[in-house]
């Protein structure tokens, strides 16, 4: 084989999905961030449509907006701000893929209204890391191969770890056998725990030991 | 979504003011349910009201041994907390057995009371509906009706509500606390909360325009054995097919007091007074739970689709009255 015929990018198909892979984990979408390119929404108001002016804490960072009412907080983030690791799957709240941290508590974040959380405290996938170190949720997600296509893995990710947090404060779920002791954390208490994140590759085998070897990790 | 003006006032009096006096208004607290509907333009408010900054959101022993729950306590606190996990086991039950870590995490009492049903054509604006155009028609009657109620409909509307709190809340007997735009305060008991739909299924509850829940509170505990079952099509984090919310003492192998409501299977948290009757003073055994069951389903029938739920909730209600007749 002459230096001609080599790919250009010498990746087997392995380290591509792992690249890919990494990139749903740290929640970005490319080297191009949203930021820099026009994107749908991003415009001032539809003329008319009543607009007002927010100040959310995004991962630490001030970021003062003027957003038509109608802005989801998941669309502030993604459209305006343009962090795009939350991911739009339903838009209805049935799937869990726009899951943040709201003041450390996880909720849907394409079912709040951004002009609802004027002084509140975001932090989504892109705020889990400390600079180039993981956070323990994120690199248990790729220990465990906890993924496939990768589009749901932000929100599983923000969502396990506002779950850990639930779990350490000692709230029950459905599966609790007891209600008035403190939960362990099986496998079936994961599994309840984390059933408004729905993973269409059906990952789950290995997002369940990912969180488990995580909460080992953090608890 | 419709466009809309927003405002969050700072006190309740303030809140019920604004939506009392401007038309197309409607108050936002968790808005998991509302927004889900705004998208769908099923609701199309032209303002809101966000109240969420409103100091309703404490949950207080009463004098009585009760407990008052605020109107924006979120279900997963409410479901967390210690005096409800130890003393309305029911309801912790219950509000986990609805919707998911992250919904909870937003949806409030208040507007866990307030939610809308989720019969599919009441969601899909293409389709007739009484619900939400009246006098449009039904479509689930001689549609797909798998969902819907059993019991209490009407020939204009059989949607169910779909919350499991509520139907835990009605076991327990408690009482929605409200405020007026005048400012007064009126409480109703949740039996008496929610409206059958018979030809004006629009109305759902007995709030007037601008009025709004600030509590709902519980009477003293009652004795006896806990138990909320919740049949669905899967495992978590899907609606009710039948739910049954219990509170049975049973002594010296004999029932007393049985309280039971059930969810799914009507337009609001059912509750049969001479289904609880029947299990008054009876042998725990199959035949006193078989009979209960009968007078619970006095008066059901089903619309095809939902012909099952008639034998599902006999047979739910039948296993929860041998789990809790066994466990004492």
């Amino acid at each position: 084989m002459t230096s001609d015929d080599r790919p250009l990018f010498p990746l087997t198909r392995r380290q591509a999905l792992e690249a890919g892979a990494a990139l749903a984990i740290l929640g970005r979408a490319g080297p191009a961030m949203a930021r820099d390119v026009p994107v749908a929404g991003t415009a001032p108001p539809e003329s008319g449509a009543p607009a007002m002016t927010v100040r959310l804490t995004v991962n630490g960072v001030a970021e003062d907006l003027t957003l038509d009412t109608r802005t989801t907080l998941l669309d502030a983030l993604r459209e305006h701000i343009g962090l795009t690791g939350s991911k739009k799957g339903c838009d209805h709240g049935q799937c869990g893929a726009c899951t943040v941290l709201l003041n450390g508590r996880r909720i849907n974040s394409c079912l709040t209204l951004a002009v609802m959380h004027d002084g509140d405290s975001i932090t989504t996938i892109e705020g889990l890391a400390k600079g180039d170190a993981l956070h323990p949720m994120q690199a248990a997600f790729i220990h465990r191969d906890g993924f496939q296509c990768g589009y749901c893995t932000p929100g599983q990710i923000c969502s396990a770890v506002g779950m850990l947090a639930e779990q350490a404060a000692g709230w029950p779920s459905l599966v609790t056998e007891n209600l008035t002791t403190r939960p362990g954390l099986t496998d079936v208490e994961i599994r309840e725990r984390m059933s408004g994140n729905i993973c269409r590759c059906s990952a789950y085998p290995n997002i369940v030991a990912a969180i488990r070897d995580a909460s080992r990790e953090t608890l | 979504m419709k466009p809309f003006t927003y405002e969050r006032p700072e006190s309740a009096a303030d809140a019920v003011r604004a939506v009392a006096t401007k038309p197309g208004a409607k108050f936002i607290a968790g808005g998991t349910n509302l927004l889900d509907l705004m998208k769908l333009e099923v609701e199309t408010p032209t303002h809101l009201v966000d109240v969420n900054r409103l100091p309703l959101g404490e949950v207080a022993d009463t004098s009585d041994g009760g407990l008052r729950i605020g109107a924006l306590v979120r279900n997963s606190d409410l479901a967390a907390h210690p005096r409800v996990r130890r003393d309305y086991g029911v309801l912790s039950r219950a509000l986990l057995a609805g919707a998911s870590g992250q919904l909870r995490n937003k949806a409030t009492t208040a507007g866990n009371l307030l939610q809308r049903t989720r019969c599919y054509y009441f969601y899909d604006v293409t389709k007739p509906c009484n619900k939400r155009d009246p006098g449009s028609g039904c479509s689930a009657i001689g549609g797909f009706n798998r969902i819907h109620a059993i019991l209490g409909g009407s020939d204009d509307c059989i949607a169910t509500h779909p919350s499991d709190m509520a139907v835990a809340m009605r076991a327990l007997d408690a009482r929605v606390e409200t405020i007026r735009p005048d400012g007064s305060a009126e409480t109703v008991p949740l039996a008496e909360f929610y409206r059958l739909p018979g030809s004006t299924p629009s109305e759902e509850n007995a709030l007037r325009p601008g009025q709004m829940i600030v509590a709902v509170t519980l009477p003293p505990p009652p004795a006896g054995v806990q138990i909320y079952r919740k049949v669905r099509d899967r495992a978590s984090y899907a609606f009710a097919l039948v739910s049954v919310a219990a509170i049975v003492q049973t002594v010296g192998g004999r029932m007393r007091s049985a309280r039971l409501a059930f969810g799914g299977v009507a337009p609001q948290p059912w509750r049969v007074p001479a289904a609880e009757a029947v299990l008054d003073g009876a042998p725990a055994g199959t035949p006193a739970f078989g009979a209960a069951a009968d007078a619970a389903l006095q008066g059901g029938r089903g619309c095809g689709h939902n012909d099952f739920k008639l034998p599902l909730l006999k047979r739910t209600l039948t296993a929860v009255l041998a789990t809790a007749t066994r466990t004492t």
